[in-house]
């Protein structure tokens, strides 16, 4: 915090700047109209994932305005001196991806991204945030941000998990449960043990869809855990750096006495797979419930319930399993992790997509297509008939080609079903990996339990 | 790429008197995201005007044909009019967008009422001068009302005194805003004038933190 202007917002310093070829051309014009450079481009870092193609990523890229916009990312950048990660380059992928793999993501650090799943990044205990293209230029030109304290909301997940549950649904469940305006404005802490008991990658899913709950932030207090993940990545702290940064990063936690806002107790034994019906990631049910009946919707609701499940072409009160599915997608910043495709790969082995059903498989990062390479996890996707692709955003925003059509259902691993959202008038059912995994066998929803031995 | 600082978007409509008087477009549907708002496939550009023809794109056009406006829509409904959007409950969720923003101060909104914004949104809009104005659920549902049975209902916004009043029978209701907000919409300033004028001490904080 540099200083807090009276009776205003306070002045807070960022620490790391993730950048990419759509939020930010508008900003670097801004500041060239100002005649400034970046202060501190060793601190911004960028890739470009959100327009890029996933497949012959070494050809140029077809789509005039995409290709311009990733054109001026690496005439900006080489400009003002900012390392960029573009395509070709090893540490290419998805901005929310490639901050943790790399390193760039430390515990206690301020971030921010012209990205709202920026919010990922708090899984380390750092205050990470997504921001609009005027911010992005603030930050570009001075390092700093104006912002006002938010209230704190805790969500505690205790007890453990039941077989076939991963944290996606754990996410999907408390959107269920609170709305997807359920925490707007809230900075939210996940604790508890079923939170704790979570892989790093695992707690990104979490942090990642806290901004489908509205909040202006998600995190979880650093751990062993934590710790043992940044170890040893590209940019962490070496040698002395490495033991000064882990004792300070030892302090940071809520007190047991903390007092918040607002607090959320949740039993981990109550959730079960979990899709969503609806066009906002708060229309969540058990994978093996029914979709709300009218009398069971709030009398204000209805008009939007009933907006919503016409879009999606599903009656209200009827069952979700069974559903035909067009697609699948198993990507994005929410779930295109290597935990994420190991999940997937190790439940596909010997088995074979239904034959009517596309199945997308894209990695978050080149790291983590090398990776599936050497795992092997590549010759299981293709012996599957899946597609694995190469890094981007891809579906989950359908900025690039890969659009579902119109009217088809896809299912995905991706955190919004808004309407359009992968393509006009394409229907998503956000799921997890897994739930996903088992659809793209049987080409209907599916519950993952029921192939559990 | 000149057009970023001196185009229309920077200009606030607050700053000459801080009282704006319009009818108003009513578009009665919740949780509206970001992605109705502006579709990512419209997101391309690398200014920040032009976004205002694809606001609402896929409700406002049959099978994203501009031949074809739904005439259901209230933005494509010639009775409604006005520098007043009118939105209902948790407008602007989802994706950080700022082109979200740009679309609406585009299409010629200087306001946007709801009863509840979300917070990346509501950032970016003041960021653009585009004043949200949060009015209590009841306050929104008169104002629908209305709207239905007058569509020319003039709504005054006065951000001095920051209240929202029907001009024809005097009703109101008062706003929220942060005062630092209130003085940058007033005057027109804006948060990187700010911070650009105290890099020596952000300078300090980084000397003293390294």
């Amino acid at each position: 915090m540099v200083k807090t202007i009276t009776d205003g917002p306070s002045v807070l310093y960022i620490d790391k700047h993730l950048i990419h070829e759509v939020t930010s051309p508008q900003a670097f014009a801004g500041l060239n109209k100002r005649g400034i450079k970046v202060f501190r481009p060793q601190q911004v870092v960028a890739t470009a994932d959100h327009n890029v193609p996933t497949i012959n990523q070494h050809l140029p890229i077809k789509e005039t305005l995409s290709r311009l916009q990733v054109e001026a990312l690496q005439k900006n950048c080489a400009e003002h001196g900012i390392e960029l990660y573009g395509l070709g380059h090893p540490y290419q992928g998805i901005v929310h991806v490639i901050g943790p793999e790399l390193g760039l993501t430390q515990p206690g650090m301020t971030i921010v991204c012209g990205d709202s799943y920026t919010s990922t990044h708090g899984a380390f205990g750092s205050i990470a945030f997504g921001i609009g293209t005027s911010e992005v230029e603030m930050v570009m030109a001075t390092q700093c941000l104006l912002q006002t304290k938010p209230n704190m909301m805790r969500i505690t997940v205790e007890g453990e998990l039941n077989a076939g549950v991963v944290s996606k649904d754990i996410v999907l469940y408390i959107l269920s449960q609170i709305s997807a305006s359920g925490a707007t404005g809230f900075a939210v802490e996940f604790a508890g043990s079923a939170i704790r008991s979570l892989s790093m990658e695992a707690r990104m899913t979490i942090c990642n869809m806290s901004i489908e709950m509205g909040a202006r932030c998600g995190l979880i207090a650093p751990d062993e855990t934590t710790y043992a993940y940044v170890k040893d990545k590209k940019f962490a702290p070496q040698g002395e750096g490495w033991i000064k940064a882990l004792a300070e990063w030892k302090t940071l936690f809520s007190d047991d006495d903390a007092l918040f806002d607002k607090e959320i107790l949740i039993q981990a034994n109550d959730i079960t797979p979990m899709i969503t019906y609806g066009t906002n990631p708060g229309m969540g049910i058990a994978v093996d419930g029914h979709v709300p009946a009218l009398h069971e919707v709030e009398e204000n609701e209805k008009p939007s319930f009933q907006k919503s499940i016409a879009y999606m072409g599903l009656q209200a009160g009827s069952a979700i399993k069974g559903q035909k599915v067009d697609y699948v997608f198993i990507g994005s910043c929410t779930n295109s992790r290597i935990e994420d495709l190991r999940l997937v790969a190790a439940f596909v082995k010997g088995k074979q997509k239904a034959t009517d059903v596309e199945v997308w498989i894209v990695p978050g990062s080149k790291q983590v297509e090398l990776q599936a390479i050497e795992e092997g996890i590549d010759i299981i996707f293709q012996e599957a008939g899946f597609q694995l692709r190469q890094p981007g955003c891809s579906a989950c925003l359908a900025m690039n080609e890969d659009k579902i059509p119109e009217g088809k259902y896809c299912i995905s691993t991706s955190n919004r079903n808004f309407e359009g959202r992968q393509g006009p008038n394409a229907r998503t059912l956000l799921a997890s990996p897994l739930t996903a995994a088992a659809a793209a066998i049987t080409g209907v929803v599916s519950d993952i339990r029921e192939f559990l031995n | 790429m000149s057009q970023i600082i001196n185009d229309t978007i920077s200009i606030s409509p607050f700053k000459a008197t801080g009282v704006l008087t319009s009818s108003v477009v009513p578009l009665n549907i919740e949780n509206v995201d970001t992605d109705q708002i502006i579709p990512a496939r419209f997101l391309k550009g690398t200014g920040r005007d032009g976004f205002g023809k694809n606001l609402f794109r896929d409700w406002r056009y049959e099978k994203d044909d501009e031949s074809k406006p739904r005439p259901d829509f209230a933005l494509n409904n010639p009775i409604y009019s006005g520098k007043i959007l009118l939105a209902a409950k948790n407008f602007g969720c989802g994706s950080s967008r700022e082109h979200a923003a740009w679309a609406i101060k585009d299409a010629g909104f200087d306001v946007v009422v709801s009863s509840f914004f979300a917070d990346i949104f509501k950032n970016n809009a003041l960021n653009n001068f585009l004043l949200p104005v949060t009015v209590s659920e009841s306050f929104l549902q008169k104002l629908f009302a209305a709207v239905e049975t007058n569509p020319a209902t003039a709504i005054e916004i006065n951000l001095p005194e920051q209240s929202i009043r029907f001009t024809s029978t005097g009703e109101q209701e008062t706003f929220d805003i942060s005062p630092y907000k209130k003085t940058c919409l007033l005057n027109g300033f804006d948060d990187i004038d700010y911070l650009l004028s105290i890099k020596q001490e952000i300078k300090e904080f980084e000397q003293q933190h390294n």
